[in-house]
């Protein structure tokens, strides 16, 4: 079959046209102005001079910064594995049932997922609610003192990352689930027959199996979490947002807050590497372990 | 294995599976328990006990919420934006990921090695960026500012090369032999076979816009412009401090994504098991 090139080209060009457009002005050129700015003392909106690294130079010794980045880690320690082990757990006790009760059951723990975080927000805000949430009624049958949970700090960020779990669990729990899928039947059968508990049979069989989906869960977790910002910011409001900072949150109150575009870019910068490095890491890692078998 | 055995495993299958029930409900319990506050009255709300139902059932607050807020134009807004950001995503990347699948051109490998790298950039780091250009085309406050920077989503593009790829060439070369043109190739074959993907693909994109928080929060200042997700959170005089209200409004807010999620929720976990680079 003879093609003809040039006709293929222009059609190509008119089919991929308006995505590259929209990709080049707002993918491509704030990528690269990102880094502009950030060696500018620019504000929010308007022309800087050019003050070198400056900005990136301030960070080890900005105290909000330092919030930042360890109260982001903590979230992602918070977060990142109990969040995918409760998924894999609920994935197992939902992958035996069938039929109707399991379609069921996995509504019940995938709808958080599908509903924007403001209503997530308002649902717990209330259920946690210092004078009349339904979780402090269950405080006050066992007994225990009540908490103010999103005004302390030391509580602040195990609700935020409870809740985040709570929210984003479904997504892992199909992932874990297509994976089980995958699965082939026989070695069960096999394995049943040779008397294997339901123990090792996890352990021997399934883990190993899932192996690939975990890392994936976990991956796209971590980097879900590192860019953390919309439950933060609402739960702290009428809170103490300078303790509850997070990388993304501090971007927006030096970009938004107090007009330095510059500097934010900077923070935006350095966000922006670690989420790369880590991509780049778990890249070659998955590379690594294919490259093994 | 004997029959007691046998019988045992069955009768622990039936607790487990009970059990995994009941784990389920409480799972799913504060959003019931959100719910059910927004039909109580204001007064029953902040009893000092706990009632799974209203003793007199109201929708006094949904009333208020409707009639008293502006929250219907934020539902206007939120749809224009949620509509938006899906038709132009969805047939943008559509039409580059059949490029990318099936015709040869230059530059062809550049887009597609940069397509896929962008897939590692975190959008949120482009914020301040976003405002500025937003800011200097004057599109703040505006139904295309929130729109625009929503547009990228490189997941969409890397699922339909995918599935063009899978389409075997018979087809293209019979539609060859016919003299069909590449649009006719396109919107013919092409699309009419990938139907379940295109629709899944839309459906999730819709509910990914209908639940952004953070562009339309920082693109938006003026109430009648906000979004529902951002104007049930940020506008405190709307319903000041009367937690029905604010629950009726977060009812209301996520009634229209839960609602396609039930309708669709087949495709919705396909399309979301996809966009994580798994086949469904």
């Amino acid at each position: 079959m003879l093609r003809n090139t040039k006709k293929e080209w222009l059609i190509a060009y008119i089919l991929i046209a308006p995505f590259v457009a929209i990709y080049a002005l707002i993918f491509v050129y704030p990528t690269i102005d990102m880094f502009f700015l950030s060696f500018q003392d620019a504000p929010l909106v308007g022309a800087g001079d050019f003050v070198g690294i400056e900005n990136y130079e301030r960070l080890p010794r900005d105290r909000r910064f330092g919030t930042a980045f360890w109260n982001t880690a903590y979230f992602v320690a918070l977060t990142v594995i109990p969040g995918t082990f409760v998924a894999l757990a609920i994935s197992m006790a939902v992958t035996r049932l069938s039929g109707r009760t399991q379609a069921l059951v996995l509504a019940l723990f995938f709808l958080p997922y599908i509903l924007p975080v403001s209503v997530v927000f308002r649902i717990w805000d209330w259920a946690l609610n210092f004078q009349f949430g339904i979780a402090m009624h269950v405080l006050d049958a066992f007994g225990m003192d009540r908490i103010p949970v999103f005004k302390t700090t030391t509580w602040f960020m195990p609700a935020v990352a409870f809740v985040t779990i709570w929210w984003t669990c479904g997504f892992s729990v199909l992932l874990f689930l297509a994976g089980l899928r995958a699965i082939p039947q026989e070695i069960y059968e096999a394995a049943a027959l040779d008397n294997t508990s339901r123990w090792r049979m996890f352990r021997h069989v399934t883990w190993p199996l899932l192996w690939p989906i975990t890392g994936l869960v976990l991956t796209i977790q971590l980097i879900l979490q590192l860019k953390i910002f919309d439950q933060v910011y609402l739960f702290s409001q009428g809170g103490r947002p300078n303790d509850n900072l997070v990388m993304v949150y501090y971007i927006f109150q030096r970009a938004f807050v107090n007009n330095q575009g510059g500097r934010a870019a900077a923070i935006a910068v350095v966000l922006f590497i670690m989420v790369i490095v880590i991509s780049v890491i778990n890249f070659q890692l998955t590379r690594l372990s294919e490259r093994r078998k | 294995m004997t029959p007691t055995t046998i019988r045992r495993i069955n009768w622990m299958g039936g607790a487990f599976t009970i059990l995994t029930v009941l784990i389920a409900v409480l799972w799913a319990f504060p959003i019931y328990w959100g719910i059910i506050s927004s039909l109580k009255p204001e007064n029953e709300v902040v009893r000092p006990y706990i009632e799974l139902w209203p003793d007199t059932l109201t929708f006094e607050h949904y009333w208020f919420a409707l009639t008293q807020t502006q929250i219907g134009k934020w539902y206007i807004n939120s749809i224009a934006t949620s509509v938006g950001v899906t038709v132009l995503t969805v047939s943008t990347s559509l039409f580059a990921g059949y490029a990318i699948s099936q015709l040869r051109f230059p530059g062809r490998r550049v887009l597609w090695w940069l397509i896929l790298a962008s897939f590692m950039v975190p959008t949120q780091v482009l914020i301040i960026n976003h405002f500025v250009l937003m800011a200097n085309m004057s599109l703040l406050n505006s139904w295309a500012g929130i729109i625009l920077p929503q547009l990228i989503h490189p997941v969409i593009v890397i699922v339909f090369k995918q599935f063009f790829d899978q389409v075997p060439k018979d087809f293209r070369e019979a539609a060859a032999m016919d003299n069909a043109s590449e649009w006719a190739v396109l919107f013919k074959i092409y699309i009419p076979m990938n139907w379940g993907v295109i629709t899944a693909l839309s459906i999730v994109t819709f509910i990914w816009a209908w639940n952004a928080f953070l562009w339309p929060f920082l693109a938006v200042t003026k109430t009648e412009m906000m979004t529902i997700t951002v104007g049930i959170t940020q506008v405190f005089d709307a319903f000041g401090v009367y937690y029905a209200r604010q629950l009726s409004a977060a009812v209301l807010a996520g009634f229209p994504v839960a609602l396609v999620y039930l309708v669709f929720q087949r495709r919705v976990t396909q399309a979301i098991t996809l966009s994580a680079g798994i086949k469904g």
